[in-house]
């Protein structure tokens, strides 16, 4: 046997070739197959201490600014306790709405609207990715989280969980090039697609023909169609609008109305029913079994 | 002088294992630190300044595949695809072994540009597996990065020589 020191394996130019073809077969098949989700999952647990550890130096600096800073307390409790009392009532007012609108809609025999629960999550990390709108959350599947679910702040749509790991999760938010939001625009009830751009608080709409009754200013909420989205949540505010008669389309831009990009703590929706229930119309029903 | 810059051969301990590794978590932990706007776009990414210094070093231990594996941990942190960080690695690695040598004649000052070609190198490779796959070009403060591992790198280089460094204090000179 030789020596250690002769003992060399493969060339280097070999080892290189077969490790760039290997990322290369990796990255087609994260890219376009969802075989990788394992292993992701089994190295992230190695990962998550770590990005536990980085977090410190901030969490440190939130702790310190918030005990010298903490003179503003008072008048920030003055302020909610205020804004509590507001909510309060118009809380009222929503708890009388819900009933009536349960009675109605059993009236009219309509599908309830979706229950949803929500949790609380932090922002881990926001990834030093230039090509991925997307940030991690300090909830994993271990607090049920889910791919799928829907991510919301104070305003509006933030993104949906895309990965789930053990203690943490990726979203992926609405400005992210590869993502998508059904929505409804609020003044007239049209329904469209909203898709990111790659580009911070950037959305656009695609495919509107150029007469479309779409105006600067219109507010876009979720239309819940897909049944990923709870139906009402805002997303965005159409900006601006090119109607170039050359092209069959429209470009609409939009802003995002949720603080994508600039908050701590999210909000994780989960539906409590599945939505995605063929509708009794759909269904061909006899008359007895109707009456049931 | 020919050799007049040429730094002062010094004969090293050898390195342990534990502190290459130590470095490598390290390098991960700062390459974690959650950041914001311009001092995300400027923070270097320390596990190539480490694979860099470590290939650079010691050849015979460090090699491309640590630099795969740290690249595959890198892109689960980031949650970019997988195996993005693991190309780029693998390639500045191997850059960086097959120069090793030439490197290894220069003093950190010197080689600081050259390590900042790599760097650019490695970080080129990222961008336009990111173009390919269909984003956006992300602005020239993407290459940041690369400008303060450079500047970096001297700081750097000499720091993980120091527990290399024998104790000659009370040898006889």
């Amino acid at each position: 046997m030789a020596p250690r020191f002769f003992r060399h394996g493969p060339s280097l130019l070999t080892r290189l070739v077969f490790f760039v073809m290997l990322s290369l077969v990796l990255m087609a098949v994260d890219a376009r197959l969802k075989y990788l989700a394992e292993i992701r999952q089994t190295l992230s647990v190695l990962v998550y201490p770590l990005q536990k550890l980085a977090n410190v130096p901030k969490t440190l600096y939130d702790g310190v600014s918030e005990f010298f800073f903490s003179g503003h307390l008072a008048e920030e409790n003055a302020n909610l306790k205020q804004q509590h009392l507001l909510d309060r009532g118009k809380l009222q007012q929503l708890r009388a709405l819900e009933t009536e609108n349960a009675q109605l809609r059993k009236l009219l025999e309509a599908a309830q609207r979706v229950e949803t629960k929500a949790v609380m999550a932090e922002i881990l990390r926001v990834p030093h990715d230039p090509f991925n709108r997307k940030v991690m959350l300090d909830k994993g599947s271990q607090s049920g989280i889910q791919p799928g679910q829907v991510v919301v702040d104070d305003i509006g749509v933030v993104g949906q969980i895309t990965r789930d790991y053990p203690w943490a999760s990726e979203v992926t938010l609405i400005t992210d090039k590869d993502h998508s939001v059904p929505v409804q625009v609020v003044r007239n009830g049209l329904r469209s697609v909203v898709s990111g751009t790659g580009k911070d608080g950037a959305l656009e709409l695609r495919y509107l023909a150029v007469n479309t009754d779409i105006q600067e200013g219109d507010t876009l909420v979720t239309s819940g169609i897909d049944g990923v989205y709870p139906p009402g949540l805002p997303v965005a505010v159409v900006s601006k609008i090119e109607r170039n008669s050359t092209y069959v389309f429209a470009r609409v831009t939009c802003i995002p109305v949720a603080g994508v990009g600039h908050n701590r703590q999210l909000l994780i929706l989960s539906m409590q029913t599945p939505v995605t229930e063929i509708p009794v119309e759909a269904i061909e029903l006899k008359p007895e079994s109707r009456k049931r | 002088m020919a050799f007049a810059d040429h730094p002062r051969q010094e004969i090293l301990l050898p390195v342990k294992r534990s502190f290459i590794a130590l470095t490598f978590i390290v390098a991960l932990v700062l390459n974690l630190i959650p950041l914001q706007n311009v001092a995300l776009a400027a923070w270097p990414d320390f596990i190539a300044l480490a694979l860099l210094y470590w290939c650079i070093s010691q050849p015979q231990r460090i090699g491309i595949s640590i630099a795969f594996g740290m690249g595959l941990l890198m892109d689960i942190g980031d949650a970019s695809t997988f195996g993005q960080h693991a190309l780029a690695y693998s390639i500045i690695a191997f850059v960086a072994l097959v120069l090793h040598r030439r490197l290894s004649n220069f003093g950190p000052m010197k080689q600081a540009p050259q390590i900042g070609l790599i760097l650019i190198a490695g970080q080129f490779i990222i961008l336009l597996t990111g173009l390919l796959d269909g984003s956006h070009f992300p602005g020239w403060d993407f290459f940041l990065a690369s400008v303060s591992g450079t500047l970096l790198w001297p700081f750097l280089s000499s720091m993980l020589r120091i527990p290399q460094k024998p104790r000659s204090d009370t040898d006889a000179r």
